[in-house]
């Protein structure tokens, strides 16, 4: 579980932020994680209440931006959104495609207080 | 707490061991998981001052990538091609390991990073065939990430010109996140497990250079069709190059290594 590692570096990056805005906790991390980032959310929740566990972000919320996929596919040009790494283009059914969004996976910010 | 597994217990820490010797946990200072409570939390005045909203914007695997760029300039400077093995536990990424090493080690200079949660057995099958290994164990860990993969380099203190292979903990899922700063990712999947996997787990299929199917010599045993399984994979990647072969007969075996072979940059 993956998701465990990725819920110690948000808390990693808001410990280190709330420090350096000189804040004693973390009330709310926002982050942003794409569809096809490889995140499970449902494991990312649950990991979230053990990684913050006597950290500045203990009791933090964890607010969630999901960001979908799309691509751009490298035969026909055209754009086109994408659920899995292995869709096809709509269009031209080619699976050589670049994709434009849906990898993120950041912290975006923070609320302390 | 402990970052590996959350199990809150120093032993779910890493480990890096050269057989022989004792096993010694991957520095505190490049591996970040364990949060040591002794520095002062500026509680004092913070809570009369409502809440404040930081912009932060930072990618959150931000540190392993940095340890990958560092790993991949190392390995580019010397020379060095870091080859990360990737599969499912079982598809026989030691087995082939040890092959590839029995052909490749008197012509160029080979080394071998092992990860698994525990033991010491795939380090000690690869140092009886008298090649430089050490075992990374990861505790609970499904993964290897690039600072393990630092300290290991370190131990191993590789020539140039050489080879290291990396044998990543045998999961399909979690290793695909996790930059090595490897040269190339090979993917091994064997024919007993079923023609659909590529699309059942694509992000391993997606960030790999190659992909090895392996132990085609059970084919007549089995009711599987390599094409489909190549056929899910390059759905997923298109540029994939594959590798069809048995570890055992090596049946197939010079084509991957031959490929291999032309990665090895050529001494100036």
């Amino acid at each position: 579980m993956h998701e465990l590692s990725i819920a110690m570096g948000i808390v990693r990056i808001a410990e280190a932020e709330a420090r350096k805005a000189g804040a004693g906790t973390v009330r709310r991390v926002e982050i942003r994680v794409g569809m096809l980032a490889g995140v499970e959310l449902d494991a990312l929740h649950f990991a979230w209440p053990m990684a913050t566990r006597e950290t500045l972000a203990e009791g933090a919320e964890l607010d969630v931006e999901i960001i979908e996929g799309r691509a751009r596919c490298l035969e026909c040009n055209q754009e086109y959104s994408i659920e899995h790494l292995f869709d096809t283009c709509p269009h031209c059914h080619s699976p050589f495609k670049h994709i434009l969004q849906g990898k993120e996976l950041s912290v975006k910010a923070l609320e302390v207080g | 707490m402990c970052g590996v597994c959350g199990c809150g217990e120093p032993d779910g820490k890493a480990t890096i061991t050269v057989p022989g010797q004792a096993p010694r946990p991957v520095s505190e200072e490049h591996h970040h998981h364990h949060h040591a409570h002794d520095h002062p939390h500026p509680h004092a005045h913070a809570h009369d001052h409502g809440r404040t909203v930081i912009e932060v914007e930072q990618d959150i695997l931000h540190e392993n990538a940095l340890g990958a760029a560092r790993n991949r300039g190392y390995f580019e400077g010397r020379g060095i091609v870091a080859i990360n093995l990737v599969s499912s536990p079982g598809s026989g990424k030691t087995t082939l390991l040890e092959k590839t090493l029995a052909a490749l080690k008197d012509k160029v200079p080979c080394y071998v990073i092992e990860g698994d949660q525990q033991t010491m057995n795939d380090a000690n099958r690869i140092a009886s065939l008298e090649v430089p290994v050490v075992q990374v164990n990861t505790g609970k860990g499904c993964h290897l990430e690039s600072d393990m993969i630092y300290e290991a380099v370190r131990q191993l203190n590789p020539q140039p010109h050489a080879f290291l292979f990396i044998e990543n903990v045998g999961n399909l899922v979690c290793p695909s996140l996790f930059d090595l700063g490897e040269s190339r990712r090979v993917v091994i999947i064997s024919v007993t497990e079923g023609e659909d996997k590529p699309a059942k787990y694509p992000d391993m299929f997606h960030s790999s250079h190659a992909c090895i199917i392996n132990k085609i010599d059970l084919l007549p045993y089995l009711n599987v069709d390599v094409e489909k399984i190549k056929a899910y994979a390059q759905q997923v990647n298109p540029n994939l190059q594959f590798f069809e072969l048995s570890a055992t007969t090596l049946e197939g075996f010079d084509a991957w290594l031959k490929w291999l072979e032309t990665l090895i940059p050529q001494k100036a």
